[in-house]
């Protein structure tokens, strides 16, 4: 039973491994992480939302053996993905470039953040006044309250004619 | 200002909704093509029917036609082909760009271009000939140049080899009115007037 639910334990401590990995053969471990990457990076132009390693579309299939060609030929990283955003456009690339058409995707979070500040300052100052109040307030308690003692009891005779 | 920040949540839970609900409507294959007003990719392809023949960019240029990108294998291709005959025979010039799904060598397939004439020309006993002839793109080099991610898929191609137009998905009777007819007339009048 020990020697079962360790090998389960030891099972359960291994890697995912990318079920489309082929063996591919690079010259060293340089083109194998860049190869990596960019099929990591690479967006499938057929399918909804997958990069292509994780694809088994034939689009996909002819992109990742392109850029496996492309490495091999000794291309560099910008080389795989200017060839292939010439061919399906920025789409085909999960970093999208900075333009006029993006530039709200891009500051968005940056936007929030301010928001987010703004607010909190906006809060910290408010609290900061209410507490100044309390203080005022409570140096100037005794009268004040006699004045509102007064006009508390009125309101119950008030209260308590009507009924 | 207090009643403002309590109405807020609603406004943007509101303006949230019309985002997520105009989503809905929308078609997420359509995409903006990055291959058109650029000639065609350079390319040496033999004829799917008659091998020896090679095709190349120059000798395709002279007047307007559609380039079909289609396959046997791929349903949407088989119906449109019906729809495709009847434009032909209305004088649309289209030369068809043959897909060939990439062969699985474990299990067993491999490539065989006489079963694939064969396969071809049934096909299009059956269902009509739409196509001039057809280029046999048998390692989808063309396909991915051109920027093709699937078929069918057709482009208008001018007189000079320059692409015109890219469309993504089948041709049926509404499509070619309102989309690829109006620029096949466009660049087909410009035809004689360039050299």
């Amino acid at each position: 039973m020990k020697i079962i639910s360790g090998l389960f334990a030891l099972f359960m401590l291994s890697l995912p491994v990318l079920a489309t990995e082929e063996a591919l053969r690079f010259d060293n471990e340089a083109q194998r992480q860049l190869y990596q990457q960019l099929t990591a990076e690479l967006r499938c132009p057929q399918c909804q939302n997958q990069n292509i390693a994780d694809s088994n579309a034939v689009v996909s299939v002819d992109m990742r053996q392109k850029t496996y060609d492309m490495i091999m030929q000794g291309s560099s990283r910008s080389d795989v993905l200017d060839y292939m955003i010439n061919r399906y456009g920025n789409f085909v690339h999960y970093q999208p470039p900075l333009n006029r058409y993006t530039l709200l995707l891009w500051l968005a979070p940056l936007l929030m953040l301010l928001g987010l500040f703004a607010l909190q300052l906006k809060r910290r100052r408010q609290q900061a006044a209410a507490q100044a109040n309390e203080q005022l307030s409570g140096l100037a308690e005794e009268q004040p309250s006699a004045t509102l003692d007064a006009e508390l009891d009125k309101l119950i005779e008030q209260y308590r004619s009507k009924k | 200002m207090r009643k403002l920040m309590f109405y807020l949540p609603l406004a943007l839970f509101l303006a949230l909704a019309l985002f997520l609900l105009s989503g809905l409507f929308s078609n997420p294959m359509e995409r903006q093509s990055v291959t058109t007003d650029k000639p065609l990719p350079a390319f040496n392809l033999p004829d799917l029917m008659n091998p020896e023949k090679r095709w190349q960019p120059q000798q395709l240029h002279g007047e307007t036609f559609l380039l079909n990108v289609w396959g046997t294998w791929c349903p949407t291709c088989n119906a449109e082909l019906s729809y495709m005959t009847e434009l032909r025979e209305q004088g649309v010039k289209i030369i068809g760009l043959y897909y060939v799904l990439p062969a699985d060598p474990v299990l067993g397939e491999r490539f065989d271009l006489a079963e694939l004439q064969a396969d071809v020309s049934n096909k299009l006993q059956q269902r009509g000939n739409p196509y001039q002839f057809n280029i046999l793109d048998f390692d989808r080099s063309l396909a991915l140049d051109l920027g093709v991610s699937g078929a069918p898929e057709t482009f208008i191609i001018d007189s000079t080899g320059i692409v015109r137009a890219h469309h993504i998905g089948d041709i049926n009777p509404q499509v070619w009115r309102s989309k690829l007819a109006p620029l096949y007339q466009q660049w087909r009048q410009q035809d004689g007037v360039q050299p």
